[in-house]
């Protein structure tokens, strides 16, 4: 994290800048992965940042830099000091910092994508912090978990349920759990994914693509 | 008691502290704190020497922020002169400027402003003492909230990372308040006194040590 030289704040409107992204969801669900999709997918059409949010070292950070899916300095690592859910919630200080790191030094940007270190149920991001959140869960966790809510299932603008390939070895009922994100849900949507068997994530990076392009329509900086 | 205070040493104040130990998490680390005793022994240490300094600091700081044309950048330097280790230097400057950013939403002033744009990445003690005016408050109780930060924020990590009875350990806290009265009293008359580079400067080499070794440290939880 450097320090920055200018003094650029930012609008709390979110005029002229990069669509902020959160993925969340348990440790182990897949959100790294899914980063390094979306910078596959992505990276080539759109400008991008990352920012992770390691619960005890710079793993993500260091894992999507050797996977090289993007510029090695558009990744930012944010240290969350033994509580993750407050550095994406309750306090979002040190990773607006970081967003605001990564639009000035290579800005403008079209997509920031900010991954939480991994929590329960209950973690989502701030609406501070992030404009547009996946949730990430995974089939291994058992088909009951859309069924259990909480406010990353029910109320992200879109779940993911991931590791498909999967549920035969788990016994989980993919059926069972697109019927029960639905009931928590109601319209918003939800996509299933194998990211070792298809590493861009082809649907997901489609909606991230629409979201973005729908967001810089919204938010250009008015002609004067 | 200016009640903008209460804010500004709030542990929810959303200004990324929850992620600094103030070298607490190296100390536990090393074992040198591993109890309640040796944690009270580790604050009162904290709070005669840096928190000394920077509560004088941040009453200056205060109290220039009521002159037309502050010296923001002779200040900035008093506390690099006072802060040994570069690790704490950063650790110093990143809180500045994100307790800088809040507070210039929180309290909008010109005298934030002209901060932000003379060093947007001020030491912690410029960017209290200049948010303290700011809201209201004055010099001695910015000193009051600086020697209060110095050491509220280590004794929380204690409690994490120890699992130390939280109860007991606000008891610690209770049991310094005469110190930290001593302390901002201190500050203020120091303050007050002409010349600020006979301002406090106490250290304290095993802080600054240990703040070194953190900063190496693979693994940590904690920023600082
Ligand atoms: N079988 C399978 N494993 C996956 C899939 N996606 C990710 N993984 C693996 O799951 C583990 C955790 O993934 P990661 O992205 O680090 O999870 P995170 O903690 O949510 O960031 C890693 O070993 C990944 O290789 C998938 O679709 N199928
Ligand atoms: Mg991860």
């Amino acid at each position: 994290m450097g320090a920055n030289h200018d003094d650029h704040h930012h609008a709390p409107d979110g005029r002229g800048r990069a669509l902020r992204l959160g993925v969340g969801g348990p440790v182990g669900s897949g959100k790294t992965a899914l980063v390094a999709a979306l910078c596959r997918a992505l990276g080539r059409t759109l400008s991008l940042g990352v920012v992770t949010n390691d619960i005890y070292t710079t793993e993500d950070a260091d894992f999507l830099r050797r996977a090289g899916v993007l510029d090695e300095e558009r990744i930012l690592a944010v240290e969350t000091g033994c509580c993750p859910h407050t550095a994406i919630r309750d306090d979002i200080a040190a990773n607006l910092d970081a967003v605001e790191t990564l639009e000035h030094r290579f800005g403008p940007l079209d997509l920031v994508i900010v991954e939480s270190g991994g929590d329960n149920l209950t973690a989502t991001f701030s609406r501070g912090l992030a404009d547009r959140q996946i949730f990430v869960l995974d089939v291994s966790g058992g088909d009951k978990v859309p069924r259990k809510g909480g406010p990353g299932v029910t109320t992200s603008d879109l779940l993911v349920v991931n590791k498909t390939d999967l549920a035969p070895l788990v016994g989980a009922d993919l059926d069972v759990m697109a019927r029960d994100a639905r009931t928590v849900r109601g319209e918003r949507p939800v996509l299933f994914t194998s990211i070792r068997q298809e590493p861009t994530a082809a649907a997901v990076a489609t909606w991230v693509s629409d979201q973005v392009h729908a967001w810089s329509h919204d938010h250009a900086v008015p002609v004067s | 008691m200016n009640p903008a205070l209460l804010l500004l040493t709030d542990s929810r104040l959303p200004a990324g502290g929850h992620a600094h130990s103030g070298g607490a998490e190296r100390a536990i680390a090393s074992g040198a704190v591993r109890d309640v005793p040796s944690l009270e022994a580790f604050l009162r240490g904290r709070l005669h020497t840096t928190g000394t300094a920077t509560a004088a600091l941040t009453a200056a700081v205060c109290a220039e922020a009521a002159s037309a044309e502050p010296r923001w950048a002779a200040l900035d330097a008093e506390v690099d002169a006072r802060t040994a280790s570069p690790a704490q230097r950063e650790a110093s400057t990143t809180q500045g400027r994100l307790l800088l950013r809040v507070a210039r939403r929180v309290w909008p002033s010109p005298v934030l402003d002209g901060l932000a744009r003379a060093t947007p990445s001020p030491h912690h003690p410029l960017a209290l003492g200049v948010a303290a005016h700011a809201a209201g408050a004055t010099p001695g109780e910015a000193a009051l909230a600086a020697a209060y930060h110095a050491v509220s924020g280590a004794a929380t990590a204690a409690v994490r990372l120890l699992g130390l009875d939280p109860v007991a350990v606000h008891g610690l806290l209770a049991d310094l308040a005469p110190d930290l009265a001593a302390v901002a009293a201190q500050a203020g008359l120091a303050a007050g006194a002409a010349g600020w580079e006979a301002l406090p400067a106490g250290s304290a080499p095993a802080l600054d040590l240990i703040a070194e070794q953190h900063a190496q440290a693979a693994v940590r939880l904690f920023v600082s």
